[in-house]
């Protein structure tokens, strides 16, 4: 569970699996979600178990969430935008979705 | 979009590089994953909604006069891009592969500085993995760049100088932890003890001082703890402590881990670095000139990424490198950086005294580093220590034989979480050294390219 120490000065609407959320512009889409109380981000493809951010740096790959439609985002590396759709829960990125270069 | 000098990462060391480059006027290009500059340690240190306050600490607040004079220097920089790949082409330069969310590209570029930093060590512990559980690394970067703070008990847990840190800024911010669990092993202080010269002439020492009056007084530590498991089910609820001897369990709903920081090796190794490993500081390092220079001609480290130092040494080294970097491009006025070059030695070696002491006192104890059988080691596929120990007992030759029976390490981190752990796991059972062992081996692309990033690299080749 988190909080602000500080009230917001310019806010932003964005939608958390369909609901509407106010958030601070800067925040990292990771910081809103969790400060909603959602730890859960994710399911791991191989025993269906739930993870939320660990790194917040971008290293884990635990943050994963769906944004504007576009599976497997960072949530600790992306701002928060106006309109921002996100979609948490979804299960884990099967590696079939990256392609190697 | 080509350029004379590439930078990857826009800490204090790729900053400082930058800055020093661009006085001679050649042409800079920062990337940087993040939104903003600063890297982890100045993180929001431009626009964060602390920055006014001096709840972060004098430290933080240092960095915004270097990200000002930064924004001024002319160097180009990315945000939100991530270097995926490092390639040396026949002409003595590099070709870069960034990408952003939308789309991947390639540039070429004469001269490359790595300065990407470090990332915490690993923290295998029972429950690791359950959500609620997070780095304190993680937790500062909330607290950095949007002012959140944990609600609800919280736990921080772990050894190190970040440790303190963080207690005392959400002691100032008024948040009380629920404890501070403390794993330095008692023994390490007799093993820091030929190192306290150092460390006493260092400024770590009235800093660290002034830290543990603020922590002590504002929280709970519990001292000698030497076991630790996240417990909850899908979710932390609790955390079970061995300290002293004793066991007990502490409820939680946030349990923030750290056992110090190592280099980013990934896109280094992957671009051919040598790396050595450091025993004194149980990671590995790349090979470096003392100008900054890896094995690789042309292509430079500096930062933490080049072997931890903090952020005035950081700075240091990235100046130290921005200068070779032009001593390279211009020869014949390498005299005239001289007491530039001098400074940068002595700020240097100012900034790493003392660390030393602080390697050996926060050497995190092997329980923490190599956990028992149940516990997972690598985060993306769900591999166990115990996993990974009766394949070594079966024969299994290195990590990328591992890699290739277990999955662990071919996630989309990449070894990040698990590597240091896979590479002493090998060692201790094998009786090898970790050195002989090896790291996995890293290939390009260093972070997982979509199907989408892909096609823009495509439409930009056919335009080009
Ligand atoms: S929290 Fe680790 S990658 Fe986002």
């Amino acid at each position: 569970m988190f909080r602000r120490l500080l009230e917001p000065s310019r806010q932003v609407t964005i939608f958390v699996n369909g609901q509407a959320l106010i958030a601070a512009v800067g925040d990292t889409v990771a910081a809103a979600l969790l400060l909603t109380g959602n730890t859960r981000f994710r399911h791991t493809a191989k025993s269906n178990s739930p993870r939320g951010p660990y790194c917040g740096m971008g290293v884990c790959f635990d943050c994963l969430v769906t944004i504007n439609g576009e599976p497997n985002r960072q949530a600790c590396l992306a701002l928060v935008q106006e309109g921002m759709e996100i979609m948490t829960g979804a299960a884990a990125p099967k590696l079939a979705a990256y392609k190697r270069a | 979009m080509n350029c004379d000098l590439l930078i990857i990462g826009a800490g204090p060391a790729g900053m400082a590089a930058a800055i020093t480059a661009r006085q001679a006027g050649i042409s800079v290009v920062v990337a940087d994953e993040n939104p903003a500059v600063g890297g982890q340690v100045y993180r929001s240190v431009e626009t964060g909604p602390l920055v006014q306050s001096d709840l972060l600490g004098a430290d933080y607040s240092s960095g915004r006069e270097l990200a000002e004079v930064f924004a001024a220097s002319g160097a180009q920089h990315q945000s939100g891009t991530t270097v995926f790949m490092i390639e040396r082409t026949q002409t003595h330069g590099f070709t870069i592969g960034l990408a952003t969310s939308e789309r991947a590209r390639m540039v070429e570029a004469r001269h490359v500085l790595i300065a990407t930093g470090a990332l915490e060590r690993p923290c295998p512990i029972p429950g690791w993995t359950l959500p609620g559980v997070m780095t304190a690394g993680a937790a500062q970067t909330l607290l950095k760049s949007s002012a959140i703070a944990p609600e609800g008990p919280t736990i921080l847990a772990g050894s190190g100088p970040l440790l303190s840190v963080l207690a005392a800024q959400y002691a100032r911010a008024g948040v009380k932890l629920a404890a501070v669990l403390d794993t330095t092993p008692r023994g390490n202080w007799l093993k820091a003890l030929p190192h306290l010269p150092g460390f006493l002439m260092s400024p770590y020492l009235l800093k660290g001082l002034k830290l543990l009056r603020e922590v002590m007084s504002a929280h709970r530590i519990i001292r000698h703890v030497s076991a630790l498991e996240a417990v909850g089910e899908g979710q932390l609820s609790g955390v079970s402590v061995v300290a002293s001897g004793r066991t007990f369990m502490i409820p939680a709903t946030t349990l923030l881990l750290h056992q110090g920081v190592v280099p980013q090796v990934n896109l280094a190794m992957a671009s051919g670095v040598a790396h050595v490993w450091s025993e004194a500081r149980l990671a590995f390092e790349p090979a470096l000139a003392p100008d900054g220079e890896t094995t690789v001609p042309g292509l430079f480290i500096a930062g933490d990424s080049a072997g931890i130092g903090g952020a005035q040494a950081a700075q240091a080294r990235g100046l130290l490198a921005g200068l070779a970097i032009l001593d390279r491009i211009d020869p014949a006025t390498r005299a005239s950086r001289q007491t530039q070059r001098s400074r940068a030695e002595a700020s240097l070696a100012r900034s790493l005294r003392g660390r030393a002491f602080l390697d050996a006192l926060y050497r995190p104890a092997p329980q923490f580093r190599m956990p028992a059988d149940d516990v997972i080691i690598c985060r993306c596929e769900d591999v166990t220590a115990g996993d990974v120990r009766r394949l070594i007992a079966r024969g299994t030759q290195g990590p990328n034989q591992m890699k290739a029976f277990t999955r662990a390490g071919m996630g989309p981190c990449q070894g990040r979480s698990c590597g240091l752990t896979l590479t002493e796991l090998f060692a201790k059972q094998t009786g090898r050294s970790p050195q002989q062992v090896g790291h996995l081996r890293l290939r390009a692309p260093v972070k997982p390219i979509t199907v989408g990033q892909m096609a823009g690299l495509a439409d930009a080749e056919q335009r080009d």
